[in-house]
């Protein structure tokens, strides 16, 4: 059976990113922004 | 019509389901403070503000710009790497079945009204939602900065539908200094949240056709996502039933891995043949011989059969 080689590609990508910013502390970041409201979001500013 | 009916209401309680899932902090309709806990860090597949009250994890889109606007990275791996994941397993399926702004839009268009089936300059304005994301998600996050090097979620602030439908209009019926806090920019986000949802009643999914920078990543993942659909030529009889169903405006007799293609399945339910399935399988290049249901007839993903062009 031919496997999607394109989409196994993309998957292992998206994996080692996803470890990369781990390790880089992005989770924390994303956290940071949308633990608090965010004012551009709903309108504010 | 009753396999229509059954396919139309899978989709719909699964988009319901994953909308109250996603948005299910209920203490967060009652109490003005958003969930702050673990699970925020996570990013949802599809286009879910998280200034929503109710919202347990992160809209993809909010959380890329946040990371590139940040003095300290200026590139997300984390989130880029969140979306190939979901893009490589289900493509624009995300968009059919996991979306809650596209849910809102999908009941709107159950309004009984005219149907504009092709917009005014549809083909062109296709390309519009690539051209938001390079410029309000990518480009100023990262170079139109402050004094201390810090970007702004432009897409948030300007153009995002979803985050005043789900985020805006909640956070000010519950906060008194919030609607006084309001301005020109809550009165633009408003006229563009009217007028998109004043036009889903008559085209299906406006937003997600033409400014949805979500969907414009999940686009160029849909060519070779492992969610796919598949037609059997053999009993294809291209009658266009396929064709006239999609409200996408994609033939599948001549593409079924379309970047228009959000996976609705209306399609499939339309072939009186039965020549249309989906599901996670193989089909690149496929000799025939893999397994006796396999009819080996879909066409090569570069193959001069495949049409990437809205029809």
């Amino acid at each position: 059976m031919k496997r999607n080689v394109g989409a196994f590609i993309l998957l292992a990508l998206g994996v080692t990113f996803v470890v990369i910013g781990c390790l880089r502390g992005e989770p924390m970041t994303v956290l940071r922004k949308a633990a608090t409201l965010c004012l551009e979001c709903i309108g504010i500013g | 019509m009753r396999m229509k009916r059954g396919i139309y209401r899978f989709r719909l309680w699964i988009q319901i389901a994953f909308a109250a899932l996603s948005n299910g902090y209920v203490a967060g309709f009652f109490k003005t403070r958003l969930y702050s806990g673990a699970l925020k860090q996570v990013c949802l597949p599809g286009l879910n503000c998280y200034a929503c009250p109710g919202a347990l994890g992160s809209c993809p889109i909010g959380a890329l710009q946040s990371v590139l606007g940040d003095r300290n990275f200026k590139m997300s791996f984390y989130v880029l790497g969140t979306l190939m994941i979901f893009g490589a397993l289900l493509g624009r399926l995300v968009c059919g079945f996991l979306c809650p702004f596209g849910l809102v839009q999908d009941l709107l268009h159950k309004i009984p009204s005219k149907k504009i089936q092709r917009m005014p300059l549809d083909r062109w304005l296709r390309w519009l939602k690539y051209v938001v994301l390079a410029v309000f998600v990518l480009w100023l996050p990262l170079f139109a900065v402050n004094i201390v090097g810090q970007g702004s979620p432009w897409f948030c602030k300007w153009i995002c539908p979803s985050g005043t439908l789900m985020g805006g209009i909640p956070q000010m019926l519950m906060s008194e200094s919030l609607r006084e806090s309001a301005g020109f920019l809550f009165s633009w986000k408003m006229f563009i949240l009217l007028a998109l949802l004043t036009l889903s009643v008559f085209s299906y999914r406006p937003f997600c056709k033409y400014l949805c920078p979500l969907g414009a990543i999940y686009a160029v993942t849909n060519r070779f996502s492992l969610f796919r659909f598949q037609l059997d030529e053999r009993k294809c009889t291209h009658c266009g039933a396929c064709a006239r169903s999609c409200k996408m405006g994609v033939n599948m007799s001549k593409t079924q891995n379309h970047p228009e293609c959000i996976r609705c399945g209306d399609c499939q339910s339309a072939c009186p043949e039965g020549a249309i399935s989906s599901g996670f399988t193989h089909t690149t290049r496929c000799s025939g011989q893999c397994s006796p249901q396999c009819s080996g007839a879909s066409p090569a993903p570069d193959s001069p059969a495949r049409d990437h062009s809205p029809d």
